[in-house]
């Protein structure tokens, strides 16, 4: 499609792809200093690449380190091989790459080199979801789907630059294999504002609210509490529970969550399939409860090439989208009226 | 297939010595037919003919080149053996009786529900086995990371990883093959099982290999070809690769299916092979006079 009329131009690189919004707080490769740091308490702690160290924040442990750092040539596969082979020899590393190669190239190795015995190897995917315009070779939007059936593998999903400064040593304390969505570069710093700490396992519920509860991990979290401070300028009272682990789910803060009579939307920088909208509806199932779930996700297509800020609006994304969204759902209403969020055990089918 | 190295003469004062080693590896080479022939009747199918065929291998590594402490599968300081082929479980555990480090008794339970001895080898069921194998090309890469971890800690343990010239075909293995080079990895010695018959039919239909020596050249490494039922080709192979620095070798054995049972070696070669019940005990008994040969 073409079009000669003069338009807003926007750009993304998948090379120095940010979402921070314009002059928000950030923090620079918070990954890798907090590796830095950790390596200066364990001396076990290395790190590897497949030719994305410069991309991944792996070049500040790097040049900091670099009798521990290993480059593995774009080879994904070997990478996580030998990932698992210097786990076996009681290293505890950390390997890093783009999601889309960790997870659909390397899979097999990770699945059985790591998973199958349990392994302390740490798995760093940068470009989680749609944080890049390339298109669907960058863009790792099914990563959680692939990796959550993985049995022993824990999987975070960082919301920001103090997410990932404590996630990274929880994650080598764990015992066994851990895949992390790393953001890199400028990192918006958020979650400082909040009494908060990342916990291993655990979701936190950032802000309470009676009208709507938002169930947002990564990225979108940030996204929920814009979202939320711009729907109480409406009256509308909005919670956030931020849950930084996909697995294990943290099922006993979700089902607290939802077994109330509030609207009930999952936010995840993700395809709706596999992720988690439906880890939460399958918790709710599970349970016997019978929230709907409104799931605030990628659709479950291969997205387009662009700049960040447009596919984030187009995709339903962007701060604007969930507020459009929950407005939708409360049915362009005051918060009073709005349609029930908990429908009965046996609905009728919707008729048009 | 002949040996396209020549390994160093050894002095005569060596040769007494050397003699009695490779005497010492044939026994262990008869005891590891024995025990897969043992195994390979519990199930009474199975991969016995490349059991056979790689049991001179296997006898080299553990009767002679691994260090390790059969009472203590996780010192620190052991050599490594992975076996990447995971479906060669019958010639590992076989072996692995063989080195004292799971009881000869244990074999008749090969396969069965709750056993240690699964038929595709796993590291969380049996002592002794590194890796879990199986899915072809993965032992390489876990060397490779095992190596470079070994060498990082001051650890002059070594590296052995087992594969098949089937594994050739998966590109995962020359990634590793890249990687053990570029880092020069002289802690890895790769073995290549050359048994030219893979799944579906011969290697040279399924997927041509070949040059292989001259391909694990080109990705540097220190290539020697072998007779792999040759013991004394074996341990001057082995030696050298051992004693080589700088980079990794490979030690590609060329060896025929269900070698030293001439029952099973003449049989038309196939990857999964049956055995009649009856066979058994013939094939026992042509191992036997085999080695009064």
């Amino acid at each position: 499609m073409t079009s000669t009329a003069p338009r807003k131009k926007l750009t993304t690189s998948a090379m120095i792809a940010s979402f921070a919004d314009p002059g928000q707080r950030t923090t620079s490769a918070p990954f890798g200093h907090a590796l830095n740091r950790l390596a200066e308490e364990r001396p076990e702690i290395v790190g590897l690449s497949a030719d994305l160290a410069k991309y991944t924040d792996m070049h500040v442990f790097r040049d900091a380190h670099p009798d521990r750092f290993f480059q593995m040539g774009m080879a994904e596969q070997v990478m996580l091989g030998a990932a698992a082979g210097m786990a076996e020899v009681g290293l505890v590393p950390f390997a890093s790459t783009y999601s889309v190669f960790a997870t659909r190239r390397a899979y097999d190795f990770l699945c059985l080199d790591i998973a199958e015995p349990g392994l302390n190897v740490n798995v760093v995917g940068a470009l989680p979801g749609l944080t890049t315009g390339y298109g669907p070779s960058h863009q790792a939007t099914e990563d959680l789907a692939i990796l959550r059936g993985c049995p022993n593998l824990t999987i975070v999903d960082p919301c920001d630059s103090v997410d990932i400064e404590q996630a990274v040593p929880a994650l080598a304390a764990a015992p066994g294999p851990t895949y992390l969505r790393l953001l890199r570069g400028a990192v918006p710093t958020v979650l400082d504002e909040y009494d908060y700490r990342f916990e291993l396992g655990k979701a936190a519920e950032l802000r309470t609210g009676r009208d709507v509860v938002l169930v947002s991990t990564g990225l979108m979290t940030m996204r929920a509490l814009q979202a939320a401070a711009r729907l109480e300028a409406d009256s509308v009272d909005v919670a956030v529970l931020h849950v930084p682990t996909i697995k294990p789910l943290d099922t006993e803060a979700i089902l607290r969550a939802a077994r109330t009579d509030r609207l009930l939307v999952t936010l995840e920088n993700h395809t709706v399939i596999g992720g988690l909208a439906e880890s939460v509806a399958s918790t709710l199932a599970f349970a016997g409860v019978g929230t709907r779930v409104v799931p605030v996700a990628l659709p479950d297509e291969f997205l387009a090439a662009g700049a960040l800020p447009t596919l984030h609006d187009r995709y339903g994304l962007s701060t604007d989208a969930v507020v459009a969204r929950v407005k939708a759902e409360l049915g362009g209403a005051a918060a009073g009226h709005r349609p029930p969020a908990v429908w009965p055990a046996d609905p009728a089918p919707a008729t048009a | 297939m002949t040996a396209s190295t020549s390994p160093a003469v050894p002095d005569t004062a060596d040769t007494a010595d050397r003699q009695q080693r490779i005497e010492q590896i044939r026994q262990a080479a008869h005891r590891i037919r024995r025990n897969a022939l043992d195994m390979g009747e519990v199930q009474g199918q199975g991969y016995i003919g490349q059991a056979l065929g790689v049991a001179d291998v296997l006898a080299v590594v553990y009767a002679d080149q691994l260090r390790f402490r059969p009472e203590d599968p996780h010192w620190a300081d052991r050599d490594r053996f992975l076996l990447s082929i995971g479906h060669y479980a019958i010639a590992l555990y076989a072996a692995l009786a063989e080195a004292g480090i799971i009881p000869v008794e244990e074999l008749e339970t090969y396969g069965s529900d709750d056993s240690r001895l699964p038929m595709s080898a796993m590291a969380s069921y049996t002592p002794g086995t590194e890796i879990s194998g199986g899915s072809l090309g993965h032992g390489l890469g876990v060397a490779t990371g095992m190596a470079l971890g070994l060498r990082l800690q001051g650890n002059p343990a070594r590296v052995y990883d087992l594969l098949s010239d089937g594994e050739l075909d998966e590109g995962s293995t020359w990634e590793a093959a890249m990687s053990c080079a570029h880092h020069g990895l002289d802690n890895v010695t790769a073995i290549v099982d050359m048994n030219a018959l893979q799944a579906d039919g011969p290697t040279t239909g399924v997927l041509r290999t070949e040059p292989v020596t001259d391909k694990w050249r080109a990705f540097g490494w220190h290539a020697l070809r072998v007779d792999g039922n040759d013991v004394a080709a074996l341990v001057d192979a082995f030696d050298e690769a051992r004693a080589h620095r700088g980079s990794p070798s490979v030690v590609i054995c060329d060896t025929r299916i269900g070698h030293g049972v001439p029952l099973l070696a003449a049989r038309e070669k196939a990857h999964f092979m049956r055995v009649e019940e009856h066979e058994w005990q013939i094939a026992r008994d042509q191992l036997q006079e085999g080695l009064a040969r």
